[in-house]
């Protein structure tokens, strides 16, 4: 059925939230601004003086023009000592109407080395890239770790090597093109790619440089025989193909991907996909500032969903969470999003029931978080919500349909794992600038504290200082309140993005046809359980 | 009676009497050469007779075949056409031969006026004004300038102004080596030269009963090179007492040679109303359509009624409104007039209306509806109304067809009719702006440019109205430079559409959407002005150009693209084409290369540079350097784990350079020789 809107456009908590949000995505656009500076105009202006494109100009001639693309973990590093983006650009792209994966070093950001966050935005791609099935692009230019990062770097980096021969084994095609140095571990990445293009002149891949070598060994060589692009082409075989620029270079790129003939695995979309009734733009003024205020996450399902369609699953049972049936894009999707924030008995078995009948037809899930978690207090525990807690978690954690995740409001305590957090593996997980997310709230967390802290003073017959007591809970509140604001949470790379709330349906529909590259794993070995 | 006409001819004017003949009946033959198998002509006829070759030489101008492929269809009559055979007096008296009717004057008649020495005396004699002939080796300084022409010449070839008596002996030697070579007869002669004059002539019909119809005149005074290139009835100068005059004479140059049929007498006239005979055209011209149009007659029609021995009415009707033709040629005026050939990918006039408003020009189904590209139209006009307009499109060309460089690169001949000659300019004006021609360059800017010039429209015109107004003028594009920009971001947005139409994944999600958005989507076009490169993005209150805040994008489809400045909108028809884009709007016609988004890297390697395939040793040289070879003759011998490789000449030419020997090791792309084609040697 078509949902209704009660949203009132003209009242001034619309004005309010609307506002609020906006100041939010104000701050988002400003560090999404410092990520797209790379290291900034002198270096980047080095970088064009000596006829080279930026990591984004190279993915932009790369994909297919006019098409969309989704970048990823835009905020990497965010909150850390290290540049926002952290050196890499991970996104999502059509080339030669193949969805692939596409990671590009920023070589204006200190030569493109990886520090600990570059890494793991790396990985997280090359998982993306896994369990998606989608073909891998690097555009590599890099000199390789950030060497004093390098405890944080050297052992878990070798992973990266591993996926990518594990990605090539699993029959996923990757594919490398050298743009500039490509040196000692990041040498393996052209040695580990199924296909690789090297630029006369430009591309050096070898273990070790000069200097290296002459320690090593005492041998004098210079860096064209050592690991030059023709070397590579005519000697050592590590390139296959030769191009004589950047752009040739991603030219070949492009034709090295048509001839994957590339065919997607999973179900296509059905092509009548209306847009919804309602206007995107009022995704803005739905979310309260305050995310102690409910709000009806129907409001949002009505501007996100093919026609503002939503059949409801038990609309009557368990309503703190709505559960129902939609399409975006023309991808069915099943749904489940938070109606008042905490999560009961009945709410959790109608979740473990709406996610078995999901499995059951193979529709991915699609979880819109706002939650503060599962009931706590006396006659919930003795009702057992710890027992049905649990099965909504193990239905999410044993479903085998793609999941993804919105963090809309807040996403707290183990409400957060119900509904598919990051430990639970959704095939992405994004955020509005209005989500929070922690095992409490701040408020909440500092309050625990000053009891327990209490308690043990009152336990050690100590006098309890009020002041102090003051003092810390603001300290703490304002701590947690931080940490838990989600461009913090994007910087450790806990989610795949900070996102607009007017691209949701746009972003879902990217990822919902990305998850349709691979295979659908088939369901698990049980029937519904009806709750 | 004819019952089955052959059309010794090719393109518009055999597609113009085919015409008239399906009306009549009479089943209709036509002859092709290999170029033209499958041109509209061809196709048309009901019965085709192929003239083996391509060049008029060997098929279109070849009487003997002309004439067996009319008795191997079983034709009882033949039409010429203009140009050809039509004025070859011995191929109108091969065919009376063959015993067939022949569609045209008689053989005297032709031969007659065949010599413009003799038709000269035979005009004055027969008291037609005629300007004094001057004989090369008399002519003095005070006759100066004179103008060269050669006796049996036609349609300006062969003809020179000299300004000096010192250049008269090499032009009049030059005119003869040319007239003998064009015409088979290098008789010249000098004529004073008036470079201001104004061409007008008169159209006659005589039947073999005695009369003689003068069916009023044409001017034809814009000319290109000596070819017409724009002509009207009447002529804004000619008022009735010269009409009068002109008639006359014309009349009586027509009975001084017992004239039969369709024929032209042409005037060069001063801007007092005086007129010369220049010549008598003993056949159709070119220009026929604004007579048709003026008077309502079909002048085919009545060829054949005269051939068929019909008596004409007793006079001529009256002549009714304006006509305008213009001839559409596919060539570049800008550019020493260079003929273009190749295909043409669109050619499409707006919709032909008779007594009715014309249809919109670039709104929904501008063009592709109007289907008038491929017909002779409104022949005969229903002149009881004073208020319609008649456009009439004579066209040997339709979109897909490929022009030649083996015949005249004419496209078409567009023709209106109006109340009022400035109503007939605009119209005809209207229509040329609107023709969607795609493929060649045209001569279409600058007709458009003349017709809306105020000297034209003012009627002062002479044959000098190209050099006193600049060609560079009339020549330049309709769409300025700001239009062509307009266009390249149409083209730049269609191409947009149409791609994303094309996509197979994530089909019918925003174009060019981004998340974090870092650049443009670009694109890059060749225009007349120059490159252009355009920038676009989706902002969320619509597509944004870059560069060009104020400009809003409407609806946007791979064919069409709405822009609008402020608050005017402005609708523009896109068509692409493999390595062309055409952009037509109200702002003009703008033709863009698109600028590849991969372009190969540009070689180091001269052209013809042979290049080892593999590196080896070279074993033996075929060739020295400065040698002629032909293409596939071995020029020497690679080594290369153990196989001889032969490296041979890739086309005919001079071996320019072979930097090898035998024992030099060689790297893969290392030159080897370097053979130079004949036509590119210094």
């Amino acid at each position: 059925m078509i949902l209704r809107s009660t949203l009132d456009t003209g009242a001034a908590a619309y004005a309010g939230n609307r506002g609020a949000l906006l100041e939010k995505l104000a701050a988002l656009d400003a560090e999404h601004a410092k990520a797209l500076g790379g290291g900034g105009p002198k270096y980047v202006k080095r970088h064009h003086d000596r006829g080279k494109l930026l990591p984004r100009e190279r993915i932009e001639l790369l994909v297919d023009r006019d098409s969309p693309l989704l970048e990823l973990s835009a905020l990497a590093a965010y909150g850390t000592d290290y540049p926002v983006g952290a050196s890499v650009v991970t996104a999502i792209g059509v080339v030669e109407n193949t969805e692939c994966m596409i990671i590009a070093n920023d070589p204006t950001v200190r030569g493109g080395a990886s520090n600990p966050y570059t890494l793991r935005k790396t990985l997280r791609a090359m998982d993306i890239a896994r369990e998606n099935r989608l073909p891998l692009v690097n555009l590599v230019e890099s000199g390789g770790a950030d060497l004093q990062s390098q405890k944080d770097i050297f052992i878990p980096g070798g992973r990266l090597f591993r996926d990518l021969t594990r990605l090539s084994a699993a029959g996923v095609p990757t594919v490398t093109l050298v743009f500039g140095n490509s040196t000692a571990g990041g040498a393996y990445v052209p040695g580990m790619s199924d296909h690789v293009v090297m630029i006369k002149e430009r591309s050096q891949v070898f273990l070790a440089g000069p200097p290296l070598v002459k320690m090593a060994t005492g041998e004098d060589a210079d860096e064209e025989s050592l690991g030059g692009a023709a070397m590579h082409a005519r000697v050592s075989g590590l390139a296959d193909y030769l191009a004589d620029d950047e752009v040739q270079a991603i030219g070949m790129g492009r034709r090295i991907v048509a001839s994957l003939r590339w065919r997607k695995l999973g179900a296509a979309p059905s092509p009548q996909a209306d847009e919804p009734v309602f206007d995107a733009e009022e995704l803005l003024g739905i979310v309260p500032p305050d995310l102690r205020t409910p709000f009806d996450p129907r409001e949002v399902i009505a501007r996100v969903v093919d026609g503002s369609r939503f059949d409801e699953f038990k609309p009557e049972y368990g309503a703190s969470l709505a559960t129902g049936w939609a399409s975006v894009h023309g991808f069915p999707v099943g749904i489940l999003a938070n109606a008042r924030g905490v999560l009961f008995s009945a709410e959790s078995q109608k979740a473990a029931q709406f996610i078995q009948l999901a499995n059951q037809t193979r529709t991915p899930l699609l979880f819109l978080h706002n939650t503060t978690g599962y009931m706590v207090g006396k006659d919930y525990e003795q009702g057992g919500i710890i027992k049905h807690g649990a099965m909504m978690i193990n239905a999410v954690s044993n479903s085998t349909v793609p999941h993804i995740s919105v963090l809309i409001g807040a996403s707290y305590g183990a409400g957060h794992y119900g509904m598919c957090g990051r430990a639970y593996d959704p095939r992405f997980l994004f955020a509005w600038p209005s989500a929070k997310s922690a095992v409490m709230g701040g408020a909440q967390l500092a309050g625990v504290l000053s009891i327990v802290s209490r308690q043990s003073a009152a336990a050690a017959g100590r006098p309890y200082d009020e002041d102090t007591d003051q003092v810390v809970r603001t300290m703490v509140e304002n701590q947690i309140e931080a940490e838990s604001l989600p461009m913090v949470l994007s910087g450790l790379g806990y989610d795949d993005g900070v996102i607009d709330p007017r691209d949701t349906r746009t972003v879902l529909g990217l990822c919902l046809s990305a998850v349709q590259s691979a295979p659908d794993p088939g369901p698990g070995p049980y029937g519904v359980f009806r709750m | 009676m004819i019952s089955r006409l052959l059309v010794a001819n090719r393109g518009e004017i055999a597609r113009r009497v085919l015409r008239t003949c399906r009306e009549r009946g009479i089943t209709t033959v036509a002859v092709f050469s290999d170029a033209d198998a499958r041109a509209l002509h061809t196709r048309e006829a009901d019965i085709a007779v192929r003239l083996p070759g391509v060049t008029a030489a060997d098929t279109y101008l070849r009487a003997d075949l002309v004439i067996e492929a009319a008795l191997a269809a079983g034709a009882d009559a033949v039409h010429p056409g203009y140009g050809f055979l039509s004025e070859n007096a011995a191929f109108a008296q091969a065919v009376i031969d063959a015993g067939l009717t022949w569609v045209g004057p008689s053989p005297d008649a032709i031969d007659a006026m065949g010599s413009k020495i003799a038709s000269k005396k035979l005009m004055a004699a027969a008291g037609v004004p005629v300007l004094p002939e001057l004989d090369p080796a008399t002519v003095i300084e005070a006759d100066l300038p004179v103008l060269i022409k050669a006796s049996a010449g036609g349609g300006g070839r062969g003809m020179r102004v000299v300004r000096t008596l010192a250049d008269l002996p090499d032009q009049v030697e030059a005119a003869r080596a040319e007239a003998a070579a064009a015409f088979g007869d290098p008789t010249v002669f000098c004529e004073p030269y008036l470079a201001t004059g104004r061409h007008i002539e008169v159209q006659v019909l005589a039947d073999v009963h005695g009369t003689i119809w003068a069916v009023g005149e044409r001017e034809c005074s814009i000319q290109r090179r000596h070819q017409k290139v724009v002509e009207e009835a009447p002529s804004p100068m000619v008022d009735p007492a010269m009409r009068e005059r002109l008639h006359a004479a014309a009349t009586a140059a027509a009975a001084a040679i017992g004239y039969r049929g369709a024929g032209t007498v042409e005037f060069l006239a001063a801007s007092d109303g005086s007129f010369h005979f220049l010549e008598m055209n003993t056949r159709l011209q070119v220009e026929h359509p604004v007579t048709e149009l003026v008077t309502g007659l079909d002048l085919v029609a009545l060829q054949l009624d005269i051939a068929e021995g019909a008596a004409l009415p007793p006079t001529p009707p009256p002549v009714h409104g304006h006509a305008i033709e213009v001839r559409l040629y596919a060539e570049d005026p800008a550019h020493t007039w260079r003929p273009q050939t190749g295909p043409l990918q669109k050619f499409t006039l707006p919709a032909t209306t008779e007594f009715g408003a014309p249809a919109p020009a670039f709104g929904g189904s501008f063009g592709e509806s109007a289907g008038i590209d491929r017909g002779i139209h409104a022949v005969s006009p229903k002149l009881q109304s004073h208020h319609g307009i008649v456009v009439r499109v004579d066209s040997g060309f339709a979109g897909g067809d490929v022009v030649t460089p083996h015949y005249d690169p004419m496209l078409a001949k567009v023709i209106v009719w109006a109340p009022t000659r400035a109503q007939a300019a605009r119209a005809l004006a209207g229509a040329l702006a609107q023709a969607r021609i795609h493929g060649l360059v045209t001569n279409r800017d600058l007709l458009v440019n003349v017709l809306r010039h105020p000297a034209f429209l003012a009627g002062r015109i002479d044959t000098a109205f190209f050099e006193q107004h600049g060609l560079d003028m009339l020549a330049r594009p309709l769409a300025d430079e700001d239009a062509q920009r307009l266009s390249a971001y149409a083209a730049a947005l269609a191409a947009s559409a149409a791609e994303r139409a094309e996509a197979t994944v994530v089909t019918g999600l925003p174009s060019g959407w981004r998340n974090v958005a870092s650049a443009s989507q670009n694109r890059a076009y060749q225009a007349p002005a120059g490159r252009i490169d355009v920038g676009y993005r989706r902002a969320r209150d619509g597509v944004r150009i870059e560069g060009e805040p104020d400009l809003v994008v409407g609806e946007v489809t791979p064919t069409r693209v709405e822009l609008g400045r402020g608050t005017v909108r402005h609708v523009f028809a896109v068509a692409a084409y493999a390595d062309m884009v055409c952009v037509d709007s109200a702002l003009g016609p703008v033709s863009l290369r698109p600028v590849e988004r991969f372009p190969e890297p540009e070689t180091q390697v001269a052209s013809g540079s042979l290049l080892a395939p593999l590196p080896g040793a070279v074993i033996r040289l075929g060739v020295a350097e400065g040698d002629q070879v032909t293409a596939g003759q071995p020029l020497l011998w690679l080594e290369a784990m153990k196989m001889q490789h032969e490296i041979t000449a890739p086309t005919d030419g001079t071996v320019t350079s072979l930097p090898v020997a035998v024992g030099h090791q060689v790297e893969v792309g290392a030159v080897l020789a370097v053979v130079t084609p004949p036509e590119a040697q210094p």
